[in-house]
């Protein structure tokens, strides 16, 4: 009998650029990303999807890559936070962090700012959340991002620093 | 928005290129991880490696029997892989070892340990056999204190209080996980390291391995997060020296989220009976504070919740102790303001309780009370600003409205309440050395080995070194973070500001003197000023020195479900000169947000049966998430203390989880009316005494 199989060729696009790689079928597109493409903005804070330090974009929707497997992801499209900035111009998110000290450690940061990038697509679209009013609207009408809004979409990423206050202010002046 | 400089670093932390401990991966790098003891006390039998060693990728199983020798140290939480001894239930009893990440978690599953349990005690009991009074508690002063007679000036109060408060196991869960990146080198060390300081964990392993410190680099560039469970050296750091000498690879080491709770410290569960005896006008005669608390049977760590009491309010006669039981239970350490923000949390709700049964506003209460010396030494407080908090935060607040009637506001079925308590946290400062340098062309390098754990250290220290050589700050470039510089303290005590800035400034000074004795001609190699401040700071002050303030909480409890909705948290603050106000207010807003968890949610459970903490993830301890946390403001008042430091800073990292607890608790029985004791307010303890507003 041969051996099982345990490795396959994958091929992640991220921030533009194709990787192709073999990888482990247990390796995670957080441990792709950071131990076999040396991209570390993406945050390892509990491998369990319970912090969302690891979260990126997913062809185009935020995700926490540590649960995600690389292999079952092969051609996906993934912007993590060193995609964000235009060369040298930071993304607007970034921007706002670092104006209104959105972060402390800065362990917990690249996820916030993709998760951001990914809610305000969200509420974009019109996708409510457990404070959207009823009466919002129909679907596909955007939902206006409030305080409690950005709070409560912002509740999957854990700081410990403490920094939610600033976070909040900072998105709350790119979305304003 | 402040004006103040924005963190030096903080692009590299928004752009994601900052990289901590565990994103350095030296060419040739294998994964380790840990094995935990799965029983509560006993000896390992024997340790089967076969099915993991099988596993493809597999380098080495280190065990007790083969992994290298380790001489004694204080801290005996560091000994490990030594002997057959498992003192607590998660103590490390083996190290997986491959050569990718998956491989070697696939090998830590396979290790096979037989143990010869024994009959373990782990639960904290207020009459507990083991039970003993400690030389002294933690920052080394001692653990019990009477002055005059408490018991007579008690007996004697015409109003009195007598309750007891009790807090479980806190953990400090910083969102880096402890992790270490390590290599030797032609006998050399090398350590990428999650640590809030790496000269200790530089000289900490050296006495571990019986080397030179000169052999050993200790790297702390970027640092996820401490909250004190980073202070000291921690498992990681020696695994991972131990598994790169083993394999003669470089090991990257990173602690699992899940065995965090059994390995890294945390604040011990306290009991913590308050007396508090007054007169009719609410002074205080007598005060008792008796703490009960745990350690474990490896490290005695006794959690010093007194010393607030030895330091806040008028208090003749007095007496204030610490009782530990050595448990078969992970060894508790620093968290946040050990000592401080537990013992305030009894001495706050206890100061409420105070003012209820004398029918003082508790405002008014703690200004009666207010001291100018501090009470156990009779020393005057070099700067003592607790009532221009109070009186500030009341006027911010809108205190003068509330109706001081427990429960006498409602909004449908919502109970609103509001609560007040005092913060207080003393200056520690501790030697530090540094060196300021000038090149030829004039630009300015500051070395210092601090570590800015998202304090802004780094940033302040440039601002600290360009006032004191009188240039702009784009000028001075600072070098932080490694143990190849001037060795300096740790981020810890909320002395680092202080005591890497004194340093800095004195070495900055130093080097201005040698510039001018040059004529302002700067030779072409340049300059280098070293600086040390061992014998500036006083091993006996003529001062008391702390830092205090005041915050204000308004909540909403639910009669339903009996959850407690923060509306309002507001803090006044006076802690000396704020030096930078941008990453000041973070400082005192992150902490006030730890203290909302301490308050609302935080809490571990110790399991009787198995020993150990049953909530070890993020998903069942919980931390303060986003939506938890809204309308939270820090205020400061500007203080101008000459006894402090050339910079006139006091630390400012911990003060904001001082009194966050007991103020959110003093409101939560403002608007119920029930006095819960026991933290974290969850809604199964309101829910018994509530009912609906009719």
């Amino acid at each position: 009998m041969a051996a099982p199989q345990t490795t396959s060729p994958v091929t992640l696009h991220v921030n533009g650029v194709a990787h192709r790689r073999e990888l482990d079928h247990r390796t995670t597109v957080l441990d792709a990303l950071r131990e076999h493409l040396g991209l570390t903005g993406a945050k390892k804070g509990c491998d369990h999807a319970q912090c969302g330090a690891c979260t990126v974009l997913v062809d185009g929707r935020r995700a926490n890559s540590c649960l995600l497997l690389a292999v079952a992801h092969d051609g996906a499209e993934i912007t993590t936070v060193e995609g964000l900035a235009d060369g040298d111009d930071l993304h607007p998110l970034q921007a706002a962090f670092l104006e209104h000290d959105g972060f402390q450690c800065g362990y917990c940061t690249p996820g916030q700012i993709c998760s951001a990038v990914g809610m305000i697509a969200e509420a974009g679209e019109g996708a409510p959340s457990h404070v959207t009013p009823l009466a919002a609207g129909p679907p596909g009408v955007p939902v206006p991002l409030s305080p409690d809004e950005i709070r409560e979409r912002m509740s999957g990423n854990l700081c410990r620093c403490g920094a939610y206050v600033n976070i909040v202010a900072a998105i709350g002046d790119v979305t304003r | 928005m402040s004006t103040d400089p924005v963190r030096l670093e903080g692009r590299e932390k928004v752009t994601g290129s900052a990289r901590y401990a565990a994103e350095h991966t030296p060419p040739g790098t294998a994964y380790a991880w840990p094995v935990p003891a799965t029983v509560a006390l006993g000896r390992v039998l024997s340790v089967d490696t076969g099915a993991a060693m099988a596993e493809p990728g597999a380098l080495a199983v280190l065990t007790h029997e083969n992994a290298p020798r380790l001489k004694d140290v204080e801290d005996r939480t560091l000994l490990v892989l030594q002997n057959d001894r498992v003192p607590h239930r998660g103590w490390y009893v083996a190290l997986a070892v491959a050569e990718t990440p998956e491989a070697a978690r696939a090998m830590a599953a396979a290790v096979r340990v037989a143990y010869a349990p024994e009959e373990h005690d782990a639960v904290l009991t207020p009459e507990h056999p083991r039970l003993y009074f400690p030389e002294e508690a933690n920052s080394g002063i001692p653990a019990c204190r009477e002055r005059g007679d408490f018991d007579g000036a008690y007996a004697r109060a015409p109003v009195r209080i007598d309750a007891t408060y009790t807090l479980p196991g806190l953990h400090n869960h910083p969102m880096e996980p402890h992790a270490t990146t390590a290599r030797w080198e032609d006998g050399r060390l090398f350590a990428h390291d999650s640590c809030q300081g790496a000269t200790a964990v530089q000289e900490t392993l050296a006495a571990l391995f019986g080397m030179d410190k000169e052999r050993i680099t200790v790297v702390a560039e970027h640092v996820g997060g401490g909250f004190g469970c980073k202070g000291t050296p921690r498992p990681q750091v020696v695994l991972a020296a131990m598994a790169a000498r083993h394999t003669g690879r470089p090991v990257k080491a990173v602690l699992p989220r899940a065995q965090l709770a059994a390995v890294v410290g945390h604040r011990p569960p306290l009991i913590q009976r308050m007396r508090l005896g007054a007169g009719e006008d609410g002074v205080i005669t007598a005060l008792a504070h008796e703490v009960t608390t745990q350690t474990s049977t490896v490290r005695e760590f006794v959690e010093q919740a007194a010393a607030p009491s030895r330091a806040m309010y008028v208090s003749l006669d007095s007496r204030t102790t610490h009782r530990v039981a050595a448990l078969d239970v992970p060894s508790p350490s620093w968290m946040r303001a050990p000592g401080e923000a537990s013992g305030m949390y009894a001495l706050e709700c206890a100061m409420d309780e105070l003012a209820c049964a004398a029918g003082v506003d508790p405002v008014e209460l703690r200004v009666r009370n207010d001291t100018a010396t501090y009470p156990d030494s009779g020393k005057p407080y070099s700067s003592r600003h607790l009532v221009e908090c109070l009186r500030e935060g009341a006027r911010r607040f809108g205190w003068d409205a509330r109706d001081p009637r427990p429960r006498s506001r409602t909004e449908g079925r919502l109970l609103i309440g509001s609560g007040v308590a005092s913060s207080f946290y003393p200056v520690y400062l501790m030697p530090s050395s540094a060196q300021a340098q000038v090149t030829g062309a004039g630009r300015y390098r500051i070395r210092v080995n601090a570590t800015d754990i998202g304090t802004g250290a780094r940033t302040v220290l440039a601002q600290i070194a360009a006032e004191a050589l009188g240039v702009a700050q784009d000028l001075v470039a600072v070098e932080i973070g490694s143990s190849a510089l001037p060795a300096a303290p740790l981020a810890g005590g909320s002395a680092g500001t202080g005591s890497w800035g004194w340093a800095v400034h004195k070495a900055c000074r130093t080097l201005v003197g040698m510039i001018d004795e040059r004529g302002g001609t700067l030779p072409t190699d340049g300059l280098t000023a070293t600086a040390d401040t061992g014998e500036d700071i006083a091993s006996d002050p003529p001062h008391a020195k702390a830092s205090f303030g005041a915050q204000f909480a308004e909540v909403a409890v639910d009669t339903d479900t009996g959850e407690v909705r923060l509306r309002r948290l507001l803090g006044v603050f006076a802690a000396g000169r704020v030096l930078n106000a941008r990453t000041g207010r973070s400082q005192f807003i992150g902490g006030m947000t730890m203290g909302v968890g301490m308050a609302l949610m935080e809490g571990s459970t110790m399991d009787a049966r198995f020993g150990d903490f049953a909530e070890r993830d993020l998903a069942s301890y919980h931390v303060p998430a986003c939506a938890d946390v809204r309308g939270i403001e820090a205020h400061w008042i500007d203080e101008h203390d000459p006894w402090l430091n050339p910079m006139g800073s006091k630390g400012i990292g911990e003060i904001g989880i001082v009194g966050t607890a007991a103020a959110i608790a003093n409101a939560v029985h403002h608007a119920t009316g029930v006095r819960v004791r026991d933290l974290p307010l969850l809604p199964e303890k309101l829910l018994a005494g509530l009912e609906r507003p009719r």
